[in-house]
């Protein structure tokens, strides 16, 4: 690890007067991420600012929406009993990520924010990888891409987006509050990260002296018909090959709203909108499911190794949606 | 032993023992409270956790294996709670209690019960990840997080076993949370 600056700041504004423009500064909450990275290589901060005690880790349950501190713990949000209840799908969207000990260090800006898993991208040894080291190639191209994306990606990077969490923040349609040097700011959770097109080291539309505050998740009566389905390699501890974050509104079989978002297949956080519209007013059957599967999936473009998770994701969705038709609430 | 010269109200410095890192990186004053005990030391900023407690304190029973935080080799407790000190900065923790393998034993060396099921139920065979699989396994009992076979696996899934112990482990825990019950 290269030698940094540490500094601790109490507040957000405190932390933004503290990031220098000069020296490459990065935040650090839980570190699961960053540590890991700069022990790596792949980061490399002159500056390190610890956002850790910031006093941003509450979480509120109002009758319509809650708010979630970008500082509170994944595990904390995950056991938190009205979140549980209204939205099954957070908490197993958290639930079901990383390890215990991951879940008590992580943050929940943190883990929305988390880098990708892309072997290349991991590993600088590597010289070609475009998130890395802009106009270097894609080493994931023509290397084992098993685990790499089949939607979002571009000629210029195939890196799986690799939380669980933003599929449920982007399928329930949550805000992001966000400050930075420019002020203080909301922006739409499906408008924070963005597709590699042909700048992959571009992922959000944070600046860099932009920090997250917390999580603005309006709760619908009909959420608590939701679930996080996640298929992976390992039952547990694993990034997920195909995921389906799902929430349904049904009127007896019939369809009146839907919700489906998408894990371990695309380059960002990734909302199924054509699946949505192919069930809402229909029955919901195994049929119109796997209309609802293909119609998700119908913008794939699989590379060589991960062809799988075409078939693999459409089956995903199905079992979701079933799953969550099947639910007691 | 420790390398420790222990001073007042068990306040200790390892500085007279251990180099202080070169003028020229920057480093840091840290006081970390560890078993219950305070040390100050002046620590390279990118030291972690697992570092000073193995290096510069002498807690060698918290293990480093993967040292990127996908092995649980290295689990400690930050108050109370399962971390990993290879992806802590030891100036992260600060101002909490940290817990190690060395700390969860009685003042009279009675073993705590995890450790003692351990034991019994042939719970390791080559012993390395076992500081780290224990104190997953307190914190699993501690937080009601124990509750069934499928509980316990899903919970301890950070930590692996290259032995393959984990039918072993298991049975531990759940004897070890029977008796904490009692």
């Amino acid at each position: 690890m290269r030698p940094f600056v540490y500094e601790r700041t109490n507040s957000p504004d405190a932390a933004i007067a503290a990031f220098d423009d000069v020296r490459a500064t990065a935040f650090l909450a839980g570190g699961t991420t960053l540590i890991d990275l700069m022990k790596l290589d792949v980061l490399r901060p002159e500056r390190v600012v610890d956002i850790n005690t910031m006093g941003l880790d509450r979480i509120e349950v109002g009758d319509s929406g809650a708010r979630l501190g970008a500082s509170v713990r994944m595990a904390d949000a995950e056991t938190h009993p009205e979140l549980r209840r209204r939205v099954p799908m957070l908490s197993e969207s958290l639930a079901l990520a990383a390890s215990t000990q991951i879940r008590h260090m992580a943050t929940l800006a943190g883990n929305v924010l988390q880098r990708t898993r892309c072997p290349y991208f991991r590993d600088v040894s590597w010289a070609a990888c475009n998130k890395r080291s802009p106009g270097s190639g894609c080493a994931a191209m023509k290397g084992f891409n098993r685990s790499h994306a089949v939607l979002g990606t571009s000629d210029a990077c195939i890196a799986t987006y690799p939380g669980d969490f933003g599929q449920a923040l982007i399928a329930l349609d949550a805000v992001v509050d966000v400050v930075g040097s420019g002020g203080r700011r909301r922006i739409p959770f499906a408008a924070l990260h963005v597709a590699p097109e042909r700048t992959p080291e571009v992922e959000t539309k944070l600046a860099p002296d932009d920090l997250i505050l917390g999580f603005e998740v309006p709760v619908e009566p009909w959420f608590r018909r939701s679930l996080y389905l996640k298929i992976r390699d390992r039952e547990s501890y694993e990034f997920a090959l195909a995921a389906a974050a799902v929430a349904l509104d049904l009127d007896g079989g019939m369809v009146r709203q839907a919700r489906i978002a998408l894990g371990g297949l695309a380059t960002v956080p990734w909302r199924a909108h054509e699946a949505e519209r192919a069930l809402v007013g229909r029955t919901l059957d195994e049929a119109n499911c796997q209309l609802a599967a293909e119609a998700a999936l119908s913008g794939a473009r699989p590379r060589q190794h991960n062809e799988f998770k075409v078939e693999l994701g459409r089956q995903t969705i199905v079992r979701a949606l079933l799953q969550a038709a099947a639910m007691e609430v | 032993m420790l390398p420790l010269a222990i001073g007042a109200a068990g306040v200790s410095t390892a500085a007279a023992e251990t180099a202080p890192p070169p003028a020229d990186v920057p480093s840091r004053s840290v006081s970390l409270q560890v078993n219950g005990r305070t040390h100050r030391l002046t620590l390279d900023n990118r030291m972690t956790l697992l570092d000073a407690l193995r290096e510069q304190l002498g807690f060698a029973g918290t293990k480093k294996g993967c040292d990127h935080g996908q092995c649980g080799a290295c689990t400690v407790h930050l108050d109370g709670k399962s971390v990993l000190s290879c992806l802590t900065l030891a100036a992260q923790a600060e101002g909490h209690a940290i817990t190690t393998i060395e700390g969860l034993a009685g003042a009279d060396g009675t073993l705590h019960p995890v450790q003692q099921a351990f034991i019994d139920h042939d719970a390791f065979q080559c012993g390395y990840c076992t500081p780290g699989q224990i104190m997953s396994a307190a914190a699993c009992i501690a937080s009601g997080r124990a509750g069934s076979e499928a509980e316990i696996r899903e919970y301890m899934s950070g930590n692996i076993c290259r032995c393959a112990a984990y039918p072993n482990i298991v049975a531990a825990i759940r004897a070890a949370k029977t008796q904490m019950r009692s």
